[in-house]
């Protein structure tokens, strides 16, 4: 690691001016992305400012249909939390697929989804279920908020207090797991909402989380995993790597499907 | 540049001169001499270096020492009372859950807080905790009869 300063931010305020300030420093959430790039030297910041002490950014609540989780709430509360597996299943249990027992006791929602990961699991519930992105500046739908590869809509000095989900009327997520990182090499999130029908797939595109229309529209008339099974994606957008190619990657989005919405019941 | 850390590891109260840079493990290990806790991978993916953070196991090699003022640590050192094995160590001896012996302080650690949010777990979910800590030895066939000993013990006590 490259030497920085290290503070613990006394608010989401004061952290916001102070990334404004110095272009140069960063936030830490859960660290467990971030701090591996630091040790491998692909980061090099002046300061990293902790958002750990903000006690206000963590904490899960469910009312009126929505289940809102604090940004620096960690995957293994939202695994274990009564409440989330009772309203959203699908979303205590993709959160306790996340790496391992000790990532989920670090990792936090709002460090999740602020990177981006084109293979993280986070972005694949947020868009599957149209879930809202609080900020400290305003509220970002899911489907405008990942816009690329590690992008967000994220501006200079915004920073994610906390995301909303609308409870679905059903929903699965099923993910084909890189066997060393546990990171989606396909996670697909399928939903019944109020809204309307969501497929939304992660680690497969290269641009990150995508929904799938012809699935979605195919749900929408028959919620069945035979309604999807006949749906393919195209290869022309997807990753292809030493782990899966993007013929590889196409077949599993079909395969994760099925099994989303069969489990989604 | 420096930080000062003040921590209690192993109910013993330490404050702790460091760089900014500077990890919870090498904190432990360079610091304090607390070598039972081991750096594998030093990628977050092996789990020798897994301690206990305010009663949470984590990976001492991913968390910065800075982040842990104020933390109560418990280090493979802390497990026994005196000479008296904790049972997780105990069972880990008397069930041989181990080889070379280089995995094993981050698998107890690792196991410990598993007993502690599931008493009884079965097979699977232990193989499914486990997930975290990786052993090259052993296939991990008497890891898991290890923690399944310990915990029928933990259930009989």
């Amino acid at each position: 690691m490259y030497s920085f300063e290290y503070e613990k931010a006394g608010s989401v305020d004061a952290a916001s001016q102070a990334i404004k300030s110095d272009d140069e420093a960063k936030l830490l959430a859960g660290g467990m992305t971030y701090i591996p790039t630091l040790k491998q030297r692909l980061a090099s910041p002046t300061k990293v400012i902790d958002l750990a002490g903000l006690g206000d950014l963590s904490g899960i609540s469910v009312s009126g249909g929505t289940v809102t989780i604090g940004a620096m709430t960690r995957h293994a509360a939202v695994a274990n939390s009564a409440e989330v597996q009772s309203a959203i299943p699908a979303l205590a249990k993709l959160a306790g697929g996340i790496g391992d027992p000790q990532v989920r006791n670090r990792g936090t929602i709002g460090g999740s989804i602020s990177n981006n990961d084109p293979a993280a699991d986070y972005p694949a519930a947020l868009v599957g279920l149209g879930a809202t992105v609080k900020t400290n500046e305003r509220e970002i739908a899911a489907d405008d908020f990942f816009t690329g590869q590690f992008e967000t809509a994220l501006n200079e000095g915004e920073i994610v207090t906390s995301v909303s989900f609308p409870v679905p009327e059903k929903a699965g997520y099923m993910k084909f797991p890189n066997p060393a990182s546990r990171y989606a090499i396909v996670g697909v999130f399928a939903a019944k909402t109020g809204d309307g029908t969501r497929v939304a797939v992660t680690g497969a595109g290269e641009a990150g989380v995508f929904r799938v229309a012809e699935m979605e529209s195919a749900l929408g008339s028959n919620w069945s995993a035979d309604a999807v099974a006949g749906v393919s994606v195209g290869q022309g957008d997807l990753n292809s790597d030493i782990h899966a190619s993007a013929e590889y990657r196409a077949h599993l989005v079909t395969v994760m499907a099925k099994r989303a919405v069969a489990e989604a019941g | 540049m420096a930080v000062t850390v003040n921590l209690t590891v192993n109910g013993a109260q330490h404050t702790v001169e460091c760089e900014e840079r500077t990890l919870l493990v090498q904190l432990l290990r360079e610091h304090l001499g607390l070598t039972g806790t081991h750096v594998g991978c030093d990628t977050s993916q092996c789990g020798a270096c897994v301690v206990h953070v305010d009663g949470e196991s984590l990976k001492s090699c991913t968390m910065l020492a800075a982040q842990a003022e104020g933390a109560n640590i418990t280090t493979i050192e802390g497990l026994a009372n005196g000479d008296e094995l904790h049972p997780m160590q105990q069972a880990f001896h008397e069930n041989h859950g181990l080889q070379c012996g280089f995995c094993t302080p981050g698998m107890i650690m690792s196991s410990v807080d598993l007993l502690k949010n599931n008493p009884t777990p079965s097979e699977q979910e232990i193989r499914h905790w486990l997930e975290g800590n990786i052993c090259r030895c052993t296939g991990y066939h008497n890891i898991v009869k290890s923690i399944q000993a310990c915990a029928d013990k933990m259930k009989a006590a």
